[in-house]
């Protein structure tokens, strides 16, 4: 009963959301203030209508009730009641119906701040917001439903795929679904204002808290997905360059591009046309990425069910959207008047720098994404594009775009001063080679270009926080916590997202320093591992709820003898679906970590162990981390909200009959 | 600088990135990426000296033999041709007799492909879709294996 209550609040949310694509968008086209207001209510009963259908399927998941097919295939009885819980996305259908969910949360999101916004731009923008979310309604509905009964139920499920078995299931996708769909209402905006002819700050000012909530969210979900990788999977990576990740780069790399250009348009009211452009490419890139994942084209390490069908449909939906948006900005876009001029040596310049790089970057990933499919298509060969091909291209890219930062963070707008910033950032440069340098000797010598990332990223982390630190300390010693106190959130939004940055790049560096060590290993054994000792203590069998392992306990010891820890690595065979995965072992100390993984011990007498030394690895996670905190800072920067509802520019409504 | 003269240098710098960028990318695209051969393709003779590549097919059911030092032997094969593989480390959690397996790595001058990586799956019915093409190729599909439809995978980590 439930589970049909969901079924029809789907039905019923795609016809609203029908209703959403024509009515205010006729409205804001026509100047009809009251119909181009519907598009709020229709938003928010969209929301309502599908949150519904969601928590029915949560329930079914919760009650495992297998006469619905989607849980039978996903879930099972034993489960442990939290990946009952987020297994509701752990499937295609699932995941579908949740990506739905979101693209209709943004839009009530503008629908509950939208006094602020001209009736006309509301109207337009969830007009466009409500054609996105009429497409995958139908999507859902005709091609992905999840709510589909079985004639024979059975007792029990088959389980969900043991490797999303995993509280990083909870967290990691609807992170990054907030992110990649969270850019479909900037589309819906920047639709808006091509159709409606306004670019102009207060647009700027308007995408502003979206673009940087979509860009927090993503910037989480890839790290958290990122690290999730390294711990669950075994192998100690935390970027493959596969599709299925690239698939979320590209829309990151473009939307951070987003993110700089808005300022320029915001402040200077210039960049409006290539704004624009970022803000429809960079959704595209958002439905790319979806259109990868969810139809199976690419073959990827990660697994997903190929079906014709569903990857013909989204490729509809694609084509129809992107060529929709390409074909509105090629009309529209020539009718924007330029803005404010500005030397080539300025704030402007820099951000124009970034966005730049940025979005070759994103090119060369979406080559290396594309060509194997493009190149299957023509000539039939079968070719896979791997690490080597984005370390030679996107890689060096960002490299330009990373020693530019400090300097573009301390030139001024219209026309600044290199020479000036220059001669601040050179003791940052020296202390960045000192850091290489230390670490060289540190590590007795290591890779040049290795050595070189440290150093760059030193300099990232100490040019970004060169400003607030000059704040700081201009007033003395005494008035230090006065002085930072007064400092604009924004310019510490701006420092911290930036050496988030830095301290990626290190961590990135610091991996090629790591140590890894594989052995076959008896109980009492010990291994050395860059002076700690391991000691295999004992294998056993662990029962859990539902999956049965091995189990080995390491005793871990510093190079004084004293132990620091045991670490119980372990290999889990789940009942449903009879699969093995890993559980590492790892031990933190400082930001780097110990890493252990077994392969699968045959007699019970040995383990193969894989052990990994990794110095300052969680540096790779707590850089994003950091980038992140600069986005929220930004976002709650309040007075960058104030001045949006000085260019209200209201409609007026019909005389009533 | 007359604003002219400041679009042509600002039109220059971009073009010049883009140049590079170009540059690097079909330089890439030369050396850095890898074919994928059957069985059948390298018996074939299809691959070039010292060339790195991926080799896919099924795992040779009874081949498996686990040496010292982590070394590993298997036999893969696309149901018309076999080659052998040697591979040293652990083996992904999903390697299995029978069932495909992705594999890249050269071959060795005795025809033995040293395998420097096995890939590794995420989901049980999983058929990387190169080593499914292949045994269609070979007619050595079986029905319904590996072409998992109506059991959908979802979210990715």
């Amino acid at each position: 009963m439930i589970v049909e209550l969901g079924h029809f609040a789907l039905i019923l949310g795609f016809a609203v959301a029908l209703f959403q694509a024509t009515v205010p968008l006729w409205g804001a086209i026509r100047g009809d203030a009251v119909l181009a207001r519907l598009g709020a209510q229709a938003a928010l009963v969209h929301f309502g209508l599908l949150a519904l259908a969601f928590a029915a399927l949560t329930h079914a998941y919760l009650v495992s009730d297998f006469s619905v097919l989607n849980v039978f295939q996903n879930s099972h009885s034993l489960k442990p009641l939290i990946y009952k819980w987020s297994g509701v996305w752990g499937n295609h259908e699932g995941s579908m119906l949740l990506w739905v969910l979101i693209l209709a949360l943004f839009g009530a999101g503008v629908a509950v701040f939208s006094k602020r916004l001209p009736d006309d731009m509301l109207g337009a923008t969830l007009g466009v917001q409500g054609l996105i979310a009429s497409a995958f309604c139908a999507f859902l509905i005709f091609a992905s439903n999840p709510f589909l009964r079985m004639a024979n139920p059975p007792i029990e499920g088959r389980d969900l795929n043991p490797v999303l078995q995993d509280p990083g299931l909870a967290i990691h996708p609807p992170l990054l679904y907030l992110g990649y769909v969270g850019f479909s209402i900037v589309f819906s905006f920047a639709a808006a204002a091509l159709v409606l002819g306004r670019v102009d700050a207060a647009f700027a000012r308007m995408i502003r808290p979206w673009t940087l909530a979509a860009w927090i969210t993503l910037t989480l979900g890839i790290a958290m997905g990122s690290y999730w990788a390294y711990y669950e999977l075994g192998w100690g990576g935390y970027w493959f360059w596969d599709p299925v990740e690239n698939a979320s780069l590209m829309p990151w790399l473009t939307g951070t591009a987003l993110l700089h250009s808005a300022i320029v348009l915001e402040k200077r009211e210039a960049l409006k046309t290539w704004t624009i452009l970022l803000a429809v490419v960079t959704f595209s890139l958002s439905l790319l990425g979806t259109f990868l994942v969810r139809s199976g084209v690419l073959t990827s390490v990660h697994a997903f069910a190929v079906d014709p069908e569903r990857g013909l449909f989204i490729l509809l939906i694609l084509i129809a959207f992107i060529g929709g948006s390409f074909a509105l900005f090629a009309a529209r876009a020539s009718a924007l008047q330029g803005g404010g001029l500005f030397a080539p040596i300025s704030r402007e310049g820099a951000l124009v720098f970034n966005n730049l790089f940025l979005s070759v970057a994103s090119l060369a990933v979406f080559v290396g994404t594309l060509y194997p499919l493009l190149l299957e298509a023509l000539t039939g060969a079968k070719i896979s594009v791997g690490p080597p091909f984005f370390n030679l291209t996107a890689v060096p890219l960002m490299v330009p775009l990373f020693l530019a930062i400090p300097f573009g963070q301390k030139l001024a707008w219209k026309r600044g001063d290199l020479l000036g910033a220059g001669q601040r950032l050179w003791t940052c440069m020296a202390l960045g080679v000192v850091g290489a340098a230390i670490s060289a000797y540190a590590a007795g010598g290591g890779p040049v270009l290795a050595l070189a990332g440290i150093g760059l990223g030193i300099f990232l982390v100490l040019g970004a926080l060169d400003d607030l630190l000059d704040r700081a300390l201009r007033g003395g010693i005494g008035m230090i916590g006065a002085r930072l106190r007064a400092i604009p959130q924004s310019i510490t939004a701006m420092a911290l997202a930036h050496a988030g940055a830095g301290l990626m790049v290190i961590g990135i560096s610091a991996t090629a320093f790591e140590t890894e060590k594989i052995a076959a290993m008896k109980p009492g054994e010990t291994m050395a591992l860059d002076g700690y000792t391991l000691r295999l203590e004992g294998i056993g069998p662990v029962t859990g709820p539902n999956y049965n392992a091995i189990a080995a306990e390491f005793s871990l010891r510093d190079p004084s003898g004293a132990e620091l820890a045991r670490l119980r690595p372990a290999k889990r065979v789940y009942i449903g679906r009879q699969m093995p995965t890993s559980e590492v072992g790892r031990y933190r100390h400082g930001l780097s970590e110990i890493y252990l993984a077994i392969g699968e011990t045959s007699d019970g007498q040995h383990v193969d162990l894989r052990a990994y030394h990794k110095p300052y690895v969680l540096l790779i996670w707590l850089g994003p981390l950091l980038m992140s905190i600069g986005g929220i800072l930004s976002l709650l920067d309040r007075r960058l909200r104030i001045g949006v509802p000085a260019r209200r520019a209201r409609l007026r409504p019909e005389p009533a009959e | 600088m007359t604003r002219k003269q400041k679009r042509l240098a600002m039109i220059g710098a971009i073009g010049l990135v883009l140049a590079v960028a170009t540059g690097l990318i079909l330089v890439a695209l030369q050396d850095q990426i890898m074919f994928f051969r059957s069985p059948t393709e390298v018996v074939q003779g299809k691959v070039k000296p010292g060339e790195a590549f991926r080799l896919g097919g099924l795992v040779e059911t009874g081949s498996v033999v686990k040496e010292p030092n982590q070394i590993v032997r298997f036999v893969v094969t696309d149901g018309a041709n076999t080659v052998r593989v040697t591979h040293q480390g652990i083996l992904p959690d999903l390697f299995r007799e029978g069932q495909g397996v992705v594999t890249e790595g050269k071959l060795e001058p005795g025809g033995v492909f040293n395998a420097s990586t096995v890939l590794a799956r995420h989901d049980e019915n999983y058929m990387p879709r190169e080593v499914a093409d292949s045994l269609k190729q070979q007619g050595h599909w079986k029905d319904g294996k590996g072409e998992n439809k109506g059991e959908s995978k979802g979210a990715r980590p």
